[in-house]
C-alpha cells in the first residue's frame, strides 16, 4: 500500500497538470480616435483585458449594470475576466463608443 | 480679406441646411484655429450654465462631458498651434458665433426646470449639428497643416459623438 501510493500521487498530480487551464493572457484594446479596436473580442475566465487610450480624452469602458473602468486621457486600465458570459460595454462619456467581450469558462 | 471672411460666416450659417457648395475662398490655418478654439470655448460656457443650473441628471452628466473634452481638445490645440508658431486669428466667422452664443446663453438665462433643460440641449443638438456641417464642408477641407487636419478630424469625430448623445438626452427628455 506504501508503495502504491506515491505512484497514485503521481498520477493525480499527471492528470491535474493536464487540466490547469491554459496560461491567462492579457488581451489588449486600442482606443483611438474614439473606437475600440478590436470591437470585438474573446477571452476566457481569468485573462485580462488592457485598454490603451491613446486619446486626449478621458473615456471608460463600462459594462451595462456592472464593471467600469476608468481610462484617463493617454494611459490605459485593466479589467479581470472571473466570470463567463458574452457582454456589451460602452464609454460612459461617449456612449456611441461600443465594444463586446465573449468570455469562454 | 473681408469678403473672404464673410463668406466662411455664410457658410457655417448655411451648413445647417447642409446644401451649401464650397466657394473658393477657404479660411487659413490661423483662421480655422481661432473658429475650432472658439466654438470650443463657447461649448463649455454653455455646458457650465447648464450645470449651474439644472437639476437633470442626464443633462448635467452630458454638459459635464462637454467640459470635460472641450477643454481636452483645446488644449490640444493650443499645443499645436504653440509648436506650429502659429497665433490664431480673430475672424468674422468666431465673432458670428460668439454673438449668437451669447444671445442663446442670455435666452436660456430666462428659464429653469424642465423648459431649461429642454433648450438647453435642443440648442447642443443644433450648434454640434452646425460645428460638425462646418469642419467636414469647410474647415477640414481647408486646412493646410497636416496636424491642424488631423486635430480637426479627431474633433469631428468627437462633436458627432456629442451630436449622438445630445440626440439621446433630447428623446429622454421628451
Ligand atoms: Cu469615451
Amino acid at each position: 500500500m506504501n508503495a502504491v501510493r506515491p505512484a497514485f500521487l503521481a498520477l493525480l498530480l499527471g492528470t491535474a497538470a493536464l487540466v490547469v487551464p491554459a496560461q491567462a493572457e492579457t488581451i489588449e484594446v486600442t482606443i483611438d480616435r474614439l473606437a475600440y479596436a478590436p470591437a470585438a473580442i474573446e477571452a476566457k475566465v481569468g485573462d485580462e483585458i488592457e485598454w490603451i487610450n491613446k486619446d486626449a480624452l478621458v473615456h471608460t469602458a463600462t459594462v451595462n449594470g456592472g464593471a467600469e473602468v476608468l481610462l484617463p486621457a493617454k494611459k490605459s486600465g485593466r479589467l479581470l475576466l472571473q466570470e463567463p458570459g458574452s457582454f456589451d460595454y460602452i464609454c460612459r462619456y461617449h456612449p456611441n463608443m461600443k465594444g463586446h467581450v465573449t468570455v469562454r469558462p | 480679406m473681408t469678403i473672404r471672411l464673410t463668406t466662411v460666416a455664410a457658410a457655417i450659417a448655411l451648413s445647417l441646411g447642409g446644401n451649401w457648395v464650397l466657394a473658393g475662398d477657404k479660411p487659413t490655418d490661423p483662421q480655422i484655429a481661432h473658429i475650432a478654439y472658439t466654438a470650443g470655448v463657447l461649448d463649455v460656457e454653455a455646458a457650465k450654465q447648464a450645470i449651474a443650473t439644472s437639476k437633470n441628471k442626464a443633462v448635467v452628466e452630458f454638459a459635464e462631458s462637454m467640459v470635460r473634452d472641450h477643454e481636452s481638445v483645446n488644449k490640444q490645440a493650443l499645443d499645436l498651434v504653440k509648436k506650429l508658431n502659429v497665433t490664431p486669428e480673430d475672424n468674422d466667422t468666431s465673432k458670428a458665433l460668439s454673438q449668437a452664443a451669447e444671445t442663446k446663453r442670455s435666452e436660456l438665462a430666462k428659464l429653469t426646470g424642465a423648459d431649461f433643460d429642454k433648450a438647453y440641449v435642443e440648442n447642443e443638438v443644433a450648434y454640434h449639428k452646425q460645428v460638425n456641417g462646418a469642419l467636414e464642408t469647410l474647415l477640414i477641407p481647408s486646412a493646410q497643416n497636416a496636424e491642424l487636419k488631423s486635430l480637426l478630424e479627431t474633433g469631428l469625430k468627437l462633436f458627432q459623438g456629442h451630436q449622438q448623445h445630445a440626440e439621446h438626452v433630447a428623446t429622454e427628455l421628451k
